[in-house]
């Protein structure tokens, strides 16, 4: 083949040319479906969700009769009106107790292998009767005790309603700790974020986002390095990272996982309607979206054990502005919720 | 001539040695899409032998921290990112839990017979 003939060349030069074209319409489509949500959403073999499942678990959480002082429901910290968690640097328990962790939102937990700041619980399940059973939390007990004459399940055993909704959502299974936890998980599923003007956008309505939320997301994948951590669909690598908060007192996953690296992490956050859900950070540390990005803009306040991701980012005042209106753009409006009615017998 | 029967013997018995120790083999598996994968293909458990070599390299780009607090082997290579390795030899039979610290997704059982 005479690779010296003028056609040739030109030849050469326009397939390299539509190559290029092709590789770049290509790592653009690939790069970005991993953004667009899931077809389904994930639920174990042994609780599929059904319409009778999802309606008590929403009667649950909303009861406060599950605590031991028949006063704090799921909802009470998990409240819809403030993007599923609380509006508080950290959680208010029983007694009016002051925790030590922010509530996190249960938006999308679905999507998320482990619960929890420190992943503790591998699955909603499992996560479902902590808070209810944990002395700071909901102070429950789901049996008779010592100090109690009635446990939470006497208590729903008690009640007509109850009854039937368990019988109906999971025939002959009865009210048991397992049929609670799988109530609440069902309900819980439900619980999705809506499609942001970021998802209209990547599903091709190009005026969805400003181009200040354009030039905040090219930033967000790129110099400031979030998307190392906040990835995919739900805006979380579902890892544990030590971000270099100033909090020595919480030793984090490490109390889970005896790895040197754990020492101070936390479980990524899901940044999706993260502007309903400040104050920010697994010690409500910071109450806007700006603070939090000056927070890794300086590379973390302390150093140590901080992870290797963590880096002085040197951004201008505006490129942090556009990292801030991208957040936002993360931000869909929440489905409306009906408040169920309760048994009272 | 009786001199030269025995370096053969020598000879013999040395190589001999040399092929035992070349019979421990080193297993690359790769960090790659958040999962552990042996030749390209994710895997959850893999079995060797006692004295093989396990290598762990990150393919992926960010940082990935291998881990396990077995009984058979307690090991911490640290977080490394993409391109660097390191290796773990499994010197006794058993079966060892290796995991990410910072993507307990990544999990893999390591069984050494
Ligand atoms: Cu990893």
């Amino acid at each position: 083949m005479d690779i010296k003939s003028p056609f040739n060349k030109f030849g050469q030069k326009v397939l390299l040319a539509l190559c290029l074209s092709l590789i770049g319409t290509s790592v653009l489509a690939t790069d970005l479906s991993h953004y667009l949500r899931p077809s389904e959403i994930p639920q174990p073999d042994n609780n599929r969700m059904t319409p009778e499942r999802i309606e008590l678990g929403k009667m649950l959480f909303f009861d406060p009769r599950l605590s031991g002082s028949n006063w704090i429901s799921c909802a009470t910290c998990h409240n819809p009106g403030l993007g599923w968690s609380d509006g508080l640097p950290t959680a208010i328990g029983h007694g009016q107790k002051i925790l030590r962790r922010s509530t996190p939102t249960i938006l999308n937990t679905a999507y998320q292998p482990l619960q929890l700041w420190d992943g503790r619980a591998r699955s909603l399940e499992k996560q479902a009767l902590g808070p209810i059973e944990d002395e700071g939390e909901m102070a429950q007990r789901l049996h008779k005790s010592e100090d109690r004459s009635h446990g939470l399940i006497d208590e729903l055993n008690a009640l007509k309603g109850y009854r039937d909704a368990f019988e109906t959502a999971y025939p002959g299974e009865g009210i048991t700790k397992k049929t609670i936890a799988k109530a609440l998980s069902s309900f819980e599923r439900t619980i999705v974020s809506t499609d942001a003007p970021f998802d209209r956008w990547i599903k091709g309505d190009k005026k969805a986002m400003s181009k200040s939320a354009l030039r905040g997301f090219t930033l967000f994948e790129g110099k400031a390095n979030c998307a190392k951590c906040h990835s995919n669909f739900n805006f979380t690598d579902n890892g544990f990272h030590n971000i270099g908060l100033e909090d020595a007192t919480d030793a984090g996953r490490y109390a889970i996982r005896k790895v040197k690296i754990l020492i101070g992490a936390f479980k990524t956050p899901t940044l999706r309607d993260i502007a309903l859900t400040a104050p920010y950070m697994h010690n409500g540390a910071y109450t806007t979206l700006e603070e939090v990005i000056e927070h890794y803009n300086v590379g973390g306040i302390s150093k140590e054990n901080i992870s290797p991701n963590i880096k002085k980012l040197n951004l201008s005042n505006s490129e942090k502005s556009d990292l801030v209106v991208f957040l936002k753009s993360l931000t869909g409006k929440p489905s409306p919720i009906t408040y169920p009615m309760l048994p009272v017998e | 001539m009786k001199q030269k029967y025995l370096f053969n013997i020598m000879f013999i018995g040395l190589t001999m040695i040399f092929t035992t120790t070349a019979f421990s083999e080193e297993y690359v598996i790769d960090q790659h899409n958040k999962s552990f994968q042996l030749g390209g293909k994710k895997i959850e458990a893999i079995t060797i032998k006692a004295g093989d070599t396990i290598r762990f390299k990150n393919e992926d780009p960010f940082f990935h921290n291998i881990f396990s607090l077995s009984d058979l082997k307690t090991f911490d290579l640290g977080s490394f990112p993409k391109g660097q390795s390191k290796t773990v030899t499994f010197d006794k039979a058993g079966l060892a839990e290796v995991e990410c610290a910072i993507h307990p997704e990544m999990y893999m059982e390591v069984s050494v017979q």
